[in-house]
């Protein structure tokens, strides 16, 4: 088996497991006990994937970039995540996660968001199906991805602020968590990432797979080759990478380049880079690296993408980290928004402010000339439009001085 | 045997425990607080030990823990806050927290800093049966130290008797399946839910929390099981009506 995979105890090496009160314990180990036998039934993967094609629009593109490529010196391919439905690769996951839902009976869905994404691609797979939606997220999260919670409350979800804490990702998966503490025989909590105790890190890693496996075909059709030298996939709590890097874990010889916000600055205090400024600890259910201070407590990221805005990784992340399998970066609040108009201006691509931290460390890397590297493009920059806009502004005022 | 095993077979019913947190209202009141609460006459004491996410607290708790941390209570001003009352109080006390708290500050660290300030018992609610057995059951046993595992109406009776099984202290019955201090009565389904429990003989004493804050919930939980464990009313009271009303509160209840 592989040494990147789950054990049969839910560990990724030391990370991983369910530190979960009681009062959950019921619906994770219901949950634990049906989810493979239900993602693996035919049933299950005729739907998900009829869905993943006539609905969500997969496969996407593996986009060749060619003045991306001649500006950094390498064969630089995006995988079009941006392009699915609802904007970005989210949905892979609620989609089949709704099927698992719907499998166990369960009329109520929740989850949380960060971006805004999540909550979209939750809402989305709920008027679906017709379930009762409530998405929680933080009070300033709601502020800066504006056009999100209007999506979100136009497809039926309710939006509940998250209030407490630093009212970002965090605090809405700890609001979502006590409703799933009140609400455990009906609900089913829909989580965006591979975070959470077992078995969702590795379900929805199972679910974003379908990432990877289409990049093996698609550069094998173009390159003649499946493996790319390099995959660079932003990580906050790291699914769009979990699903980039899932088909090549055990293929040690594609660099895995994880890429965390780094904010104002990894010694700035704002930060939310994880690997860096973490240590080993237990949040939202699993063991992990985290951002904490010497009691534990847990210290409020920051960065200006709200989907990495989290003091956390994926227990897969840290296991990836801790094993040396995964090269951990980061890129600034600022390199981020140079590379989404770097990316705009050369591909007229306007890219989600996370995959532009991904996009920004292109140029912190040492590319060679026939070197094939994959940027997982996990979302659209709609939601960041008014980010990009005060940036835009502030560029404009700088060339009239 | 424990002072809290001890009083179980002192006391075998009617036991009240409250549920503090540790730093709130005022970062100072710790001590008093635990004066105050045994001189009321409740019979053990919850230490919170406050955290930045608690996953099983409800909204009263979680925000007495953020003014407490913003107060600038650690693990160590609160160990040192009843290092120093130690010798002037006899009432059992029980620790709780999140495992991450004591995996940060030192697993060993944080049980030799618990037995030394006279907390015996723990309660982690997020350790998982799993780990407690394989990892930190001789470890606890080596301090003298007891956990404590929850139980809730969806808990199943292999799982409910496997707990009391590995049980030294009591089980925490968590009387609805809700967050702290969600509730303000006890339901016929809760009853019925006390009874399937009592149902199983188990060995352990049995003490209900979540949604006990009156004289009336406190009386019919107690009828069902050994005693009950008030939180959020209490950690409600004190940070409206401060530390010296205390007495009154308790005697409300308990009288």
């Amino acid at each position: 088996m592989s040494k990147f995979q789950v054990d049969k105890n839910g560990y990724y090496g030391q990370f991983g497991g369910a530190y979960i009160p009681e009062l959950l314990y019921p619906n994770v180990k219901e949950l634990e006990d049906n989810y493979l036998d239900i993602i693996n039934s035919e049933a299950f993967q005729k739907e998900y994937l009829y869905l993943l094609k006539q609905y969500v629009g997969r496969p996407t593109p593996l986009y060749y970039a060619p003045n991306l490529s001649d500006k950094y010196g390498a064969h630089i391919y995006l995988k079009r995540e941006d392009l699915n439905h609802t904007g970005a690769h989210k949905v892979n996951n609620t989609i089949g996660q709704i099927l698992i839902a719907k499998h166990l009976g369960k009329k109520r869905i929740i989850a949380e968001t960060g971006a805004g994404q999540h909550g979209v691609a939750t809402a989305t797979v709920c008027a679906l199906m017709n379930l009762e939606c409530i998405v929680f997220m933080g009070e300033v999260d709601i502020k800066r991805q504006a056009p999100n919670v209007a999506r979100m409350k136009m497809l039926g979800a309710k939006v509940v602020a998250a209030t407490s804490g630093s009212k970002t990702l965090k605090d809405a998966t700890n609001e979502a968590i006590r409703d799933w503490i009140q609400h455990p025989e009906e609900t089913y909590y829909l989580i965006g990432s591979v975070v959470g105790p077992h078995p969702y890190p590795d379900m929805v890693a199972r679910l974003q797979a379908i990432i990877s496996e289409e990049i093996k075909w698609q550069l094998k059709e173009q390159t003649g080759k499946e493996n790319p030298d390099t995959i660079i996939a932003c990580v906050g709590g790291g699914s769009n990478a979990a699903g980039a890097f899932y088909h090549y874990m055990d293929d040690e010889e594609v660099d895995l380049v994880a890429v965390e916000a780094a904010g104002l600055g990894i010694d700035s205090g704002e930060s939310a880079a994880t690997s860096q400024l973490g240590e080993v600890g237990v949040i939202h259910g699993s063991k992990t690296i985290l951002m904490q201070d010497e009691y534990g407590q847990i210290i409020e990221p920051y960065s200006i993408s709200a989907g990495l805005d989290y003091p956390g990784v994926g227990p897969l992340h840290a296991h990836l980290f801790d094993t040396k399998r995964g090269t951990f970066l980061n890129a600034t609040d600022q390199e981020a928004l140079d590379a989404a108009f770097e990316l705009t201006k050369l591909e007229g691509i306007i890219p989600a402010l996370e995959s532009s931290h991904a996009l920004a460390v292109l140029g912190k890397m040492d590319l060679s000339k026939d070197q094939v590297v994959v940027v997982n493009l996990s979302g659209r920059g709609d939601k960041d439009l008014e980010t990009y806009i005060n940036e835009l502004e502030k560029r404009e005022a700088r060339n009239h001085e | 045997m424990s002072k809290l095993n001890q009083l179980f077979k002192e006391k075998p019913n009617r036991l009240c425990s409250v549920y503090f947190t540790s730093g709130y209202p005022k970062l100072n009141d710790t001590a008093t607080v635990v004066k105050n609460l045994e001189a009321a006459g409740v019979d053990f004491l919850e230490v919170g030990f406050p955290y930045s996410d608690p996953m099983a607290d409800g909204p009263t708790i979680q925000e007495s823990s953020s003014v407490a941390l913003k107060n600038g209570v650690n693990l160590d001003i609160i160990f040192d806050q009843l290092a120093a009352i130690k010798e002037q109080i006899n009432i059992p006390l029980v620790g709780m927290g999140y495992l991450n708290q004591m995996l940060r500050y030192g697993t060993e660290k944080f049980c030799e800093k618990c037995i030394s300030v006279g907390i015996e018992t723990l309660i982690l609610p997020d350790m998982p049966m799993i780990e407690y057995e394989t990892i930190y059951k001789d470890l606890f046993a080596k301090y003298g130290l007891t956990n404590v595992f929850l139980i809730t109406p969806q808990t199943s009776e292999e799982r409910i008797k496997k707990i009391d099984e590995m049980t030294n202290a009591f089980i925490y019955v968590v009387a609805s399946s809700s967050i702290t201090g969600a509730k303000g009565t006890i339901s016929e389904e809760q009853i019925a839910y006390f009874n399937r429990i009592k149902s199983y003989n188990l060995k352990s004493t049995l003490i209900a929390g979540f949604g006990i804050s009156s004289k009336e919930t406190f009386n019919t939980v107690c009828s069902h099981v050994n005693g009950a464990i008030i939180g959020s009313a209490f950690v409600k009271h004190v940070g409206t009506n401060g530390v010296d009303t205390i007495d009154a509160f308790v005697k409300n209840i308990i009288n």
